[in-house]
């Protein structure tokens, strides 16, 4: 019945999509793990890396849709719900580097050592166990969006104000995690890795398996977006973005409507920082800069809001963007980058995704006047 | 035997101040000379004529002394001060002071000294600066003198005393006296007295004073009076720290105030979001580098003055791109908030990395002019001119906008394009162009305060992103729309901050204040002082 659900939620391009991607999931580890490295058809692990790498930001891209694009909620501080989900799958990669650290402590991480702890700080107990990561990869980022979520809605605060507050949020959490007191690696973060469930981190084996992993965490966050956005409660959010005070006076309870999706949301960042973290095998309070999160909003504004499958596309087409350039002409990347965000919001309001709708729009007005 | 030989010199040194006029007629070269032979209470004697000659000449000598650089060469019996350098001494004459070549220690003989007349040694420099023409070292001297605490100084602080003309110098000296009597053996009553004297001062040499005679005194009434006045020193200290926190953090509010109050006009009176005015601020300040250094090439002369060409410059710089910006960009957004935000975003970080790639991504150099640099005391608040000059000008800015708001034909239809758009249009006002005008005038303030932040923070392409998160809070702390809100706001998280970061640390302190405004939003969304109005959103 869940499946009939969450199927029913999905148009016929989304299907289609979603298919594509578990597609890509499968097809590149296999390329990459069976067909010879001299073949044309070999994919080497470092694509894997970086196309596992554009996965989790498209998942995070689709959260930070979810509330923005059907919920008109823009936060940005969902660069801080990813880095959390990092942060608990960090720790749990780092109890289990054990004593193989520099200091061999059988314990405590090397930074502890290093800064003199006597014992484990009380927050990582649990940390070596994978589920026990698992369960707060979901649950620290969503306590954090429930808090500020519950404060904020309950409040009415909204438009700008809510953007900004949560920009604050996490420009303090960077502060914080930068604090060497904080026990969590100051501004080193976490990093040298050993490996995962028994697996070496390091090993090409285990990346095509975090790749798949990552392309099937997409396309169930796509799955779950598209069974929330098309169901009866989806349609209430849509009302509550384009006329909040209508939907008050019906009586439906606005405030709740957002902090469920507001919740859902961030605890989908958190799982693609999870993945996004062994993936690329070091988490730091970097990830916490307010440009990051307000960088997945372009991803968005770029792929389409409002659209399931414009967020991935922006993602990918950014980031390879960013890749492409910050290799070829570093000095480009940021006029390019600070470009593209007004050449968005001015002239494709839609998006990639709404761009052969406009243009059609526009050649059928034409059309239209000439006839007339 | 020490206190002995302390009370012998003691009276070796009174005994040549009672004939004073003589020892200063007494000519130099032969009292240096004493220095040089006999036994070492020979030495301590001649020491003691020296420190009473009073003869600034003669403490470069004893300093030398102490030091073991004082020689005497042997082939004519010179007092010669040598220097190491390199494998050779550099030395000059002793009284004098002129270079006498350099040469080696196989030629001269060294000055032996040995500690107690090292000590002697001390004391007596100190009290020969108590007699420097220059009362600037008669006051340094006077304040070594009560940090070291020697009961040895008493004598000559006394003579010093007697002598002196300068109240304030006088004072110094008395609480010098004071300290060197906590430090002898002088009976209870002087004591108390100078107890009472030192907890006059009142500073944190005081405190230090206090504290070691209340630990080593044996007389339980001095004891408890050197303990009771260390108490109220400490409470005296807290209430000074507690004002100079007030003052740093009215300093640091000011630098808020001054990048949030552009930002105040943009966001408060037209609701957009602009979020390169960082970048407008560094705009400003680059401006002033560029001025500076115009300046430093062709006119030297104009250096003290660059910040006041400087200042009309930023203004128009900042304010004519601000113009563009809105003629270019963020008209077509109206309406549509987020979206500036976005698009102002993206601004920001193109104007960034239009400056990093003309300026170079590292510090640039922005001089203070002589008018700002330096420091004075007010009681113990130490207070710098920039940081003050800063103060001063961030609240004539804020007036000038005030006047600006209400006086001005031009703040007029802010005001009534701000509360009645359509009705405003409908008057005749050209909305358009007011919009435009607004949006420069808020830009060219950041330059302004970006001029002025020049002075205290590294002129970088990153500048203005250090500031633009903190001038949102203090904006919406303030209340939108309202420029006194702003200003209190300012205030209000610049001194919450300074407060806060002696107990939680600066970087703890800067979180805890984001953490109170994102509480205080939830009670109160509009602000401190909310405009009150019908409006819906």
């Amino acid at each position: 019945m869940i499946t009939r659900f969450l199927w029913r939620g999905m148009d016929r391009n989304l299907r289609l999509f979603v298919l594509l991607v578990l597609a890509l999931g499968i097809a590149l580890p296999v390329l990459n793990q069976f067909v010879p490295p001299g073949s044309a058809l070999h994919v080497p692990s470092w694509v894997l890396q970086l196309v596992g790498k554009y996965l989790c930001y498209a998942l995070l891209a689709v959260a930070v849709d979810l509330i923005w694009g059907y919920c008109g909620i823009l936060s940005l501080g969902h660069g801080a719900f990813f880095a959390l989900g990092g942060y608990c799958m960090g720790m749990y990669l780092m109890r289990q580097i054990g004593s193989r650290g520099v200091y061999g402590n059988p314990l405590l991480p090397d930074f502890m050592v290093f800064l003199n702890y006597k014992e484990l700080p009380w927050f990582w107990y649990g940390f070596n166990h994978f589920w026990f990561a698992m369960i707060m990869v979901v649950v620290v980022p969503s306590l954090l969006a429930l808090a500020l979520g519950w404060f904020a809605f309950r409040s009415r605060v909204t438009g700008v104000y809510l953007s900004i507050i949560t920009q604050a949020m996490t420009f303090a959490l960077m502060l914080a995690f930068f604090r060497n007191d904080m026990g969590l690696g100051g501004n080193n973060g976490m990093t040298d890795f050993k490996e995962i469930l028994g697996f070496s981190v390091q090993a090409d084996g285990t990346r095509a398996v975090l790749y798949l992993v990552s392309a099937l965490a997409l396309a169930l966050g796509l799955v779950i977006s598209a069974a929330v956005v098309g169901s009866r409660f989806g349609k209430a959010l849509t009302a509550v973005r384009d006329a909040e005070s209508r939907m008050r006076f019906l009586g439906y309870r606005v405030e709740g409507y957002k902090l469920f999706v507001f919740v859902l949301s961030a605890a989908m960042a958190g799982v693609a920082g999870a993945i996004y973290v062994p993936l690329v095998g070091i988490i730091n309070p970097s990830e916490f800069s307010p440009a990051n999160s307000i960088e997945a909003v372009l991803w968005v504004a770029v792929g389409g809001r409002g659209t399931l499958i414009g967020p991935v596309i922006g993602a990918f087409i950014v980031n390879f963007g960013k890749t492409w350039l910050t290799g070829a002409l570093p000095e480009v990347w940021l006029f390019a980058l600070g470009a593209l965000f007004i050449v968005v919001t001015l002239l494709l309001p839609k998006g990639v995704v709404g761009l052969w709708g406009q243009i059609r729009a526009r050649s059928q007005a034409r059309k239209a006047r000439a006839s007339a | 035997m020490l206190f002995l030989r302390q009370l012998a010199f003691l009276l070796s040194t009174l005994a040549s101040v009672l004939i004073a006029g003589t020892a200063f007629a007494a000519d130099l070269p032969a009292l240096v000379g004493g220095l040089t032979a006999g036994s070492f209470g020979d030495r301590e004697t001649a020491v003691g004529a020296l420190a009473a000659s009073g003869d600034a000449r003669a403490a470069p000598v004893l300093e030398a002394l102490a030091a073991g650089q004082l020689y005497v060469r042997k082939s004519d019996n010179a007092v010669l001060i040598g220097k190491p350098d390199g494998n050779q001494l550099a030395l000059t004459e002793a009284i004098t002071g002129k270079p006498a070549g350099s040469g080696s220690e196989a030629g001269l003989d060294r000055v032996r000294v040995n500690n107690r007349l090292r000590g002697i040694i001390e004391a007596a420099v100190g009290s020969l600066t108590l007699m420097s023409p220059d009362p600037r070292v008669r006051r340094g001297a006077a304040e070594a003198l009560f940090k070291r605490r020697d009961a040895s100084s008493l004598g000559a602080l006394d003579t010093a005393l007697a002598a002196e003309k300068d109240p304030r110098i006088k004072r110094s000296m008395s609480e010098a006296r004071a300290a060197s009597v906590l430090a002898s053996d002088a009976p209870t009553a002087q004591k108390l007295e100078a107890i009472a004297l030192v907890r006059a001062r009142a500073d944190r040499d005081s405190l230090g004073v206090l504290v070691a005679t209340a630990a080593s005194a044996t007389d339980p009434e001095v004891k408890a009076a050197a303990t009771a006045a260390a108490g109220a020193v400490r409470q005296t200290l807290a209430a000074w720290e507690a004002a100079q926190n007030v003052w740093y953090g009215i300093s640091l509010g000011s630098v808020l105030l001054l990048a949030a109050i552009g930002l105040a006009i943009t966001f408060g009176t037209m609701g957009v979001i602009n979020m390169a005015h960082g970048e407008m601020v560094m705009l400003g300040a680059y401006t002033t580098f560029v001025v500076q250094e115009l300046i430093r090439t062709s006119a030297p002369h104009l250096f003290d003055v660059s910040l006041l060409i400087a200042l009309p410059l930023a203004f128009v710089v900042a304010g004519g791109i601000g113009i563009l910006i809105e003629r270019g960009i963020i008209r077509f957004l109206y309406g549509r908030p987020l979206d500036t935000l976005l698009a102002t975003w993206g601004l920001s970080l193109v104007l960034q990395q239009a400056v990093r790639s003309i300026f170079g991504s590292s510090n640039r150099e922005v001089g203070a002019p002589s008018w700002m640099s330096g420091a004075f005391q007010l009681g113990q608040i130490n207070v710098t001119y920039g940081r003050l000059w800063i103060v001063v000008f961030s609240l004539m800015v804020f007036v000038a906008l005030i006047v600006v708001l209400r006086k001005t034909p031009l703040g007029l239809y802010m005001r009534a394009v701000t509360q009645n758009r359509p009705m405003a249009s409908a008057m005749g006002i050209r909305t358009p162009r007011v919009d435009a005008l607004t949006f420069g005038l808020g830009s060219g303030i950041a330059g302004l305060a970006g001029v002025a932040l020049s002075q205290i923070d590294n002129v970088s392409p990153n500048l203005g992103q250090g500031y633009i998160i903190d001038s949102f809070m203090v904006v919406v702390f303030g209340g939108v729309g309202n420029l006194f809100g702003t200003l209190i706001g300012a205030l209000t998280l610049g001194v919450v901050n300074k407060f806060l970061e002696p107990y939680a640390g600066a970087v703890l302190g800067k979180i805890l204040v984001l953490v109170f405004i994102i509480l205080f939003i939830q009670r109160r969304p509009r602000g401190l002082f909310a405009l009150k109005g019908r409006s819906v959103e």
